[in-house]
């Protein structure tokens, strides 16, 4: 299980080679990437995210486990950015290794999820009118009691 | 003594990010700490009686009948808006 929180920017393919080098047991990887995204009506020119540090990795880590006591996976990495991003750039990366892709897809989905509900990071959109605490939304806790 | 975080809108609404007190007498759980804290003003009234506010003890999620002892971290926190 590979867990970070950082500002840099992350490496998908570097981290699904790192995953899959000389595993010829995992037969499927699922990877999802989410993005600063500007579809709001007031462009959004920058995105803060912020954390609670002490927590952030312990919290991401416990979603992991429950994933892996869930389904049988090979591997699984979750890292999360912080700090100040721009439209269009990476936020999330989640990985999910399994023998077979119906294990990988479901944790996947299931590891965003949760993290979109429990994991404690807040965004802070920028826009040329000021800035704003992006609300979280009911979609996001129903998407996560369907698991 | 226990500290106290807060994070997000919630810091920025009660104009405070950590602080430290002794845990308040007859305060078992998380509910009577948030009854406590919701007496300061007007403002906590209004953050504490959320009923959205999220609540960590030792880094870990918690809900209102969660125990809380001397020594815990107790966060505060609007729900998350992550990934």
């Amino acid at each position: 299980m590979n867990i970070q929180v950082q500002t840099q920017a992350f490496d998908m393919g570097a981290e699904i080679q790192a995953i899959t080098a000389n595993r010829p047991d995992i037969g499927a990887v699922v990877s999802f990437i989410g993005l600063v995204r500007d579809v709001a009506a007031q462009p959004v020119l920058a995105m803060t995210l912020v954390h609670y540090p002490a927590m952030t990795e312990k919290a991401l880590t416990d979603i992991a486990r429950q994933a892996q006591r869930r389904w049988d996976l090979t591997a699984v990495t979750v890292i999360h950015r912080v700090g100040k991003l721009s439209a269009g750039e990476p936020i999330v990366l989640v990985i999910t290794a399994s023998t077979h892709r119906q294990a990988a897809f479901a944790a996947c989905e299931f590891i965003m999820d949760y993290l979109k509900t429990r994991a404690p990071f807040w965004k802070k959109e920028h826009t040329v009118h000021g800035d704003h605490w992006v609300s979280a939304k009911d979609s996001d806790e129903h998407a996560c009691q369907r698991w | 003594m226990i500290t106290l975080l807060y994070f997000a809108q919630v810091s920025e609404q009660l104009n405070i990010n950590q602080e430290q007190l002794d845990l308040p007498p007859d305060t078992a759980t998380l509910a009577d700490l948030r009854h406590c804290l919701a007496q300061r003003d007007e403002q906590w009234q209004t953050v504490f009686n959320d009923p959205r506010l999220m609540m960590a003890v030792n880094q870990t999620m918690a809900k209102a009948e969660t125990a809380i002892n001397d020594g815990d971290e107790i966060a505060f926190f609007p729900p998350v808006t992550g990934g």
